[in-house]
């Protein structure tokens, strides 16, 4: 594939590797924003991923808009062959699914919905062919998603689910979005997930929410001192569905400060993922529970 | 020395030049929506051009100084007063313990940045003391202010002088927002990209540190296409991807959104192109219901205004003989 590159205005040069999402793509877009990173250019100012695009922002009084394009475009083949695999991480993230809260939020915006009659879960089980709720969530929990983009606002992961094309779920956004979506809110829209990391607008359908903080301004939750955001491009999550008990007893575990999250290292290679996507994940799973 | 806030206007937050390097994280760019009048505001009163201020919109807080100190209010038309007495905008003037800093009704712009010798002394965060409300980020406590906050000050020197105006840099009515076009523009007909730039628009209520929103416009024409996997139903949607400070997004083809400070980074919506930064400026003084138009221009012509911008900052410099 080749990137179409595009200026955003006199500071911005845009690359969109592909129109679709697919993990090649997002994995080009980081090889081109890594090897961005490693060329030091003098007067770049923002180098942000994307799933499958990309983002320099530039300071054009420095380096002129047309030499950082051909920059850009002289990296561009090793980018498409470089090795896509990754030493990263698996993060386990607790869901307490159908929880009262999202489901509050759903019910003051149904006039916003497809569906006003079925909550964002039923609609999305019923749309990706599933039946009940119980078959969404554990098709929804029982594979591994990969983390293509952070964004939106402050440390909030789209995530791009780990299964064959044809059993990846999608569902549309909101018809008009929300004003409100509560903090920690999992999401869905296209074929990603999400983490809503703050209180605040949102399209994405809610299916549960977290008691995991994953973006701390303050820095004081224990995982998240030195950084404030979680996330990085290239982590993994597993999905891990709690019911109202083990969400209050997490709370509770967060609330003082004890909140231990599962994080293991892991290795991912996207192309022994596409030989064997049911093995990788197996392997994945195996890094994470320690078996 | 201290600001205490005894109302705090309708949202005032303090403001630097911004946060640049974790857009890759979601964390905006952040920094005042008119960064010529928050350096003009700094230059009058003594101070580095990137020191914090206050940003007010619409409506002015009200301030109680706890030692002397010099204050300027520059941006839109928001009439200071020391004591109940008005003051010229664009101007130093001191103040003493005790005075008190209102303001009268907004008479034009939207955004007023009321500089105080020595800077608001809130701690950095990232390397910046803005605020980012939506991510409790910066500023004081991460949040617009309130009565009764008490706000740090640094040490200070004299203010001096005045800016005409001349030398300030205002929107026209309409308002010309020039942009350049890309990034997906080749997603909408010629003919509706001709009447994106001939309609006039007018600023919508939705219009924030996030974005501005506009409506008035003819609803825009996609080239078909089939939708690629992860985009989305939706002819406006696209696979989630970065969006540029200043970029214009259309959500449904209906109400072009200009990103601004506190932008959201990223999300599905295509994008027309991006205002030019010399002109994200005269957004942050932008009223809601004030028309505007987009005005096409080529990365030469972007650049040529950029410098032109620079040069504006260059004449109050001289000016104020700095």
């Amino acid at each position: 594939m080749s990137i179409r590159f595009s200026f955003g205005g006199d500071e911005h040069i845009f690359g969109e590797v592909s129109e679709a999402m697919s993990l090649e793509a997002f994995f080009t877009s980081l090889s081109m924003t890594n090897a961005v990173r490693a060329a030091g250019i003098k007067g770049v100012t923002e180098i942000c991923p994307a799933n499958a695009s990309f983002q320099v922002k530039f300071d054009p009084d420095v380096i002129k808009p047309d030499d950082l394009l051909k920059e850009l475009q002289g990296m561009e083949v090793a980018a498409a062959q470089s090795d896509a695999s990754l030493k990263t991480r698996i993060i386990e993230i607790p869901v307490f699914y159908q929880d009262p809260w999202t489901h509050e939020t759903l019910m003051r915006f149904r006039e916003r919905h497809q569906d006003p009659t079925k909550t964002d879960l039923e609609y999305a089980a019923e749309i990706n062919g599933l039946g009940t709720v119980e078959n969404f969530i554990k098709a929804h929990s029982s594979q591994p998603w990969f983390v293509s983009m952070v964004g939106f606002v402050a440390g909030l992961p789209f995530l791009y689910q780990m299964v064959e094309r044809e059993r990846q779920l999608q569902v549309p956004k909101y018809l008009r979005p929300r004003t409100d979506t509560p903090k920690l809110t999992v999401g869905h829209g296209g074929c990603f997930s999400c983490i809503y990391s703050v209180r605040g607008a949102g399209g994405y359908q809610m299916f549960g929410i977290t008691p995991m903080p994953i973006y701390d301004p303050n820095q004081q939750v224990s995982y998240l001192r030195d950084e404030m955001c979680l996330f990085r491009p290239g982590d993994i999550v597993k999905w891990k569905p709690i019911g109202r008990d083990e969400y209050d007893a997490a709370i509770e575990a967060v609330e003082q400060n004890r909140f231990e999250p599962v994080i293991r290292p892991a290795t991912f290679s996207l192309s022994e993922f596409n030989k064997d996507m049911a093995g990788t994940n197996a392997k994945l799973m195996e890094a994470l529970n320690g078996r | 020395m201290a600001v205490k806030v005894i109302s705090p206007g309708l949202s005032t937050t303090v403001q630097d030049l911004g946060r640049p390097g974790y857009y890759h994280l979601g964390i905006p760019l952040s920094g005042g929506m008119d960064r010529f009048a928050l350096r003009v505001a700094n230059m009058l009163v003594g101070n580095d051009e990137g020191a914090a201020v206050l940003e007010a919109v619409f409506m002015g807080p009200e301030l109680e100084f706890t030692a002397p100190a010099w204050v300027a209010v520059t941006g839109g038309d928001l009439p200071p007063k020391l004591n109940g007495d008005e003051r010229a905008g664009w101007e130093a003037f001191p103040v003493k313990a005790g005075d008190r800093l209102s303001f009268g009704f907004l008479k034009s712009g939207a955004r007023a940045y009321i500089a105080i010798s020595g800077g608001i002394d809130v701690p950095l965060k990232l390397g910046s003391r803005s605020t980012y409300t939506l991510g409790a980020l910066g500023g004081h406590e991460g949040r617009a202010l309130k009565a009764g906050d008490e706000l740090p000050v640094g040490a200070g020197s004299a203010g001096k002088g005045s800016v005409p105006a001349a030398l300030r840099r205002m929107p026209g009515n309409p308002a010309e927002l020039r942009m350049l076009p890309g990034l997906y523009w080749h997603r909408i007909t010629a003919e509706a990209g001709k009447r994106f730039f001939a309609d006039t628009w007018k600023v919508a209520p939705e219009a924030d540190r996030i974005g501005y929103r506009f409506r008035g416009g003819t609803a825009l024409e996609f080239v078909p296409r089939e939708q690629p996997f992860g985009a989305g139903s939706n002819p406006s949607n696209i696979v989630d991807a970065c969006y540029p400070y200043g970029s214009i997004q259309v959500p449904g083809g209906t109400e072009p959104i200009v990103l601004h400070r506190d932008a959201v980074s990223g999300g599905g919506y295509m994008m027309l192109g991006c205002v030019i930064s010399a002109d994200m400026d005269l957004i942050g003084q932008l009223q809601p219901h004030a028309p505007a138009r987009f005005v096409e221009v080529s990365m030469e012509q972007a650049l040529a205004a950029r410098h032109d911008r620079q040069a504006a900052l260059q004449r109050v410099r001289h000016h104020l003989g700095k």
